[in-house]
């Protein structure tokens, strides 16, 4: 029995992704690219809140599971000649794996001990990038393209230096993670990972296995985090140290805290809001991070909940 | 990028300052890199105390500690650069301006922002990597993107058979070691410390003891602030100041305070020692890079074996 809450929710999202979809015909060359791009990131931040606004546990170094499907799927491209479909897989097993690995020992922490833990190891990744550098270019960074294009015109004949094919590809990896993130929030998953966020010694009195919980939704979150840094990496064709940095670190938990932190549309919402209030100021001031700190700090003064969180508390309880 | 060409210069300076032309063997040479190590971690014991008093009372994390620390380094090249004549004197008002100055700054970041989300953890955290962009962005945008160099106060070489070294770091680790001292015994003799304290164990009974917690919490607030400005003054004339340098003291605090444990300031001085030495050590023989990425896993080691640090209490 598909009950009318559930019915609601899937109508919803089928019509973003089918929105996104036709904006393609509809949008200028400019904003036809920005969208592909924004797409893109908010893949990676959703892939964060389900870590950060389901389960409830603040991590300051997602850049690294980014970071690896990106390494993960260009060095692939890069050394071994790898195909698109193969990179991206790659990529997601590449953030998977740091994500499934680094959970083992992270989640020992509690609290704040996590925050800080995630951050150390953020930027330990990062500088092992620049410390093999031989190996990663993390230095310099490298482009992919060269070696992807030739290989993929065996293939089927797509270009992905065409825009198009950027875009739909984009889309795609887009409306996969925004089903599955609405797929687990809708899901009794979803229900204990809330319940994780909300109260954790009692979930773990009802009988959950708190630990197992947590470091699934870590896996998933570094499964759509690599994903994310894997069509970054083989769309924008370009590789580099710099996506590991603290800032890309910051960035998904900026945009998930502007678009709502615990809501399936928020990441999308932020990512969009943030990366045209960044791109419309370049205009007058290269001082871009001031953007990003006084956003900070005016979310966390005045608007906690975010802007699907108000639209969700104001209009739309229903909203997963 | 800037970043890494940062580190490359980083490194060339490690190797100008500390390894002499002529091959050394390898006890000299270890001895060296023992002294690099030590003063390293005297700067960094006085830099992760800070962040460690303030978690410890306060129960929240700074974020920006680490740009407090590059604030200290940058304002000490103001009052040097604008004040001109002898070093000493620039350097000495440094010292006095600078701490004031941030803990202005942190009295300031306490009273907008941290009382008013209540001191919650996680909002603390937001707003202070809010602190950390708008800082950065200010020292970019005023002070530029290159790294400027102070001269030391004093100079002179402290001779070993083997090598010369600068007498300036051995000071910077005398200073510290006062700091730390200083510390100790404003937290275990006076007034202040006590309330510190108490406040630290718990603050509603505190506050009905006539604690007035709110006033202790923006005091050791400025304080850690202060503590961090210190450290970025004194380790200037050896690093030269830039607007990214307040990282590398971050993270290094970070990883000192979670294997310490959170809270225990015992813990966070024994653990700067076993880092800092460490991290100087890898640092001269390999490079600061490697150094912190091992001090990295160390981190992971250490939890596997004690989820709240070596001296932590379950408290977190």
């Amino acid at each position: 029995m598909i009950s009318g809450r559930t019915r609601r929710i899937v109508v919803l999202h089928l019509a973003i992704i089918g929105l996104l979809f036709v904006l393609q015909f509809v949008l200028p060359a400019y904003h036809h690219t920005n969208l592909a791009r924004i797409m893109v990131l908010a893949t990676f931040a959703m892939g964060y809140n389900i870590l950060f606004g389901y389960t409830g546990l603040m991590s300051l170094g997602h850049a690294m599971f980014f970071a690896a499907g990106m390494y993960g799927a260009g060095l692939c491209v890069y050394y071994l000649q790898f195909g698109a479909g193969a990179a991206f897989v790659l990529g997601i097993l590449a953030g998977v794996s740091l994500a499934a690995v680094f959970g083992l020992f992270a989640l020992r922490t509690t609290g704040v001990s996590f925050l800080i833990v995630t951050m150390m190891f953020g930027q330990a990744c990062y500088l092992t990038l620049l410390y093999f550098n031989e190996i990663t270019l993390g230095d310099q960074g490298f482009t992919v393209s060269g070696n992807l294009q030739a290989l993929h015109q065996a293939g089927v004949g797509f270009a992905y230096s065409d825009p198009d094919v950027k875009f739909n590809a984009a889309w795609l990896v887009f409306a996969g993670a925004l089903s599955i993130s609405t797929a687990i929030a809708a899901s009794p998953i979803g229900r204990v990972l809330i319940a994780v966020r909300v109260n954790e010694e009692r979930t773990r009195l009802l009988g959950y296995n708190t630990f197992a919980y947590k470091w699934l939704a870590l896996c998933v979150s570094g499964a759509i985090a690599g994903a994310a840094g894997a069509a970054y990496a083989l769309l924008f064709s370009y590789v580099g140290a710099s996506f590991a940095s603290i800032l890309y670190s910051i960035y998904p938990l900026l945009w998930t805290l502007l678009g709502g932190a615990g809501t399936t549309l928020g990441p999308l919402v932020g990512t969009g809001v943030m990366f045209y209030l960044i791109d419309l100021t370049s205009g007058w001031t290269a001082a871009y991070l001031f953007i990003v700190g006084g956003s900070l700090l005016a979310l966390v003064l005045w608007f906690p909940q975010g802007l699907m969180g108000a639209v969700r508390a104001r209009w739309a309880r229903w909203l997963p | 990028m800037r970043e890494v060409s940062r580190r490359r210069r980083l490194r060339q300076h490690h190797s100008l300052y500390a390894r002499p032309a002529n091959e050394m063997s390898f006890g000299p040479h270890l001895f060296l890199a023992f002294l690099e190590g030590t003063v390293t971690a005297f700067v960094l014991a006085l830099t992760a105390l800070g962040l460690s008093l303030v978690f410890g009372v306060m129960r929240i994390v700074n974020v920006a500690h680490g740009e407090f620390f590059m604030l200290g380094a940058v304002l000490a090249w103001y009052c040097t650069a604008l004040l001109g004549g002898s070093p000493m004197v620039g350097f000495a008002l440094a010292l006095i301006v600078a701490p004031l100055l941030v803990g202005a700054i942190a009295l300031a970041a306490d009273w907008l922002v941290l009382k008013r989300v209540d001191y919650n953890p996680e909002s603390t955290i937001v707003a202070t990597i809010g602190l950390l962009y708008i800082v950065q962005q200010l020292v970019l945008t005023v002070f530029g993107p290159e790294a400027r160099p102070v001269e030391a106060p004093i100079y002179f070489r402290v001779s070993f058979p083997w090598f010369g070294y600068s007498g300036y770091k051995l000071i910077v680790a005398a200073l510290s070691a006062l700091l730390l001292l200083g510390t100790w015994y404003a937290l275990s003799h006076t007034k202040l410390g006590l309330y510190m304290r108490a406040t630290q164990q718990d603050y509603e009974i505190a506050q009905a003891f006539g604690v007035p917690v709110r006033r202790v919490y923006a005091t050791v607030f400025a304080l850690g602030a202060m503590l961090a400005a210190v450290a970025g003054v004194l380790i200037v004339p050896v690093q030269q100041a830039h607007y990214l340098m307040g990282l590398d003291p971050l993270l290094l605090s970070f990883i000192v305070v979670i294997i310490g444990g959170l809270g225990s300031l015992k813990g966070t001085v024994v653990a700067a020692f076993v880092i800092g030495i460490s991290d100087g050590m890898v640092s001269v023989f390999f490079s600061p890079t490697l150094a912190k990425i091992l001090a990295t896993l160390l981190v992971a080691a250490v939890l596997v074996v004690r989820p709240n640090g070596l001296f932590g209490d379950n408290r977190t």
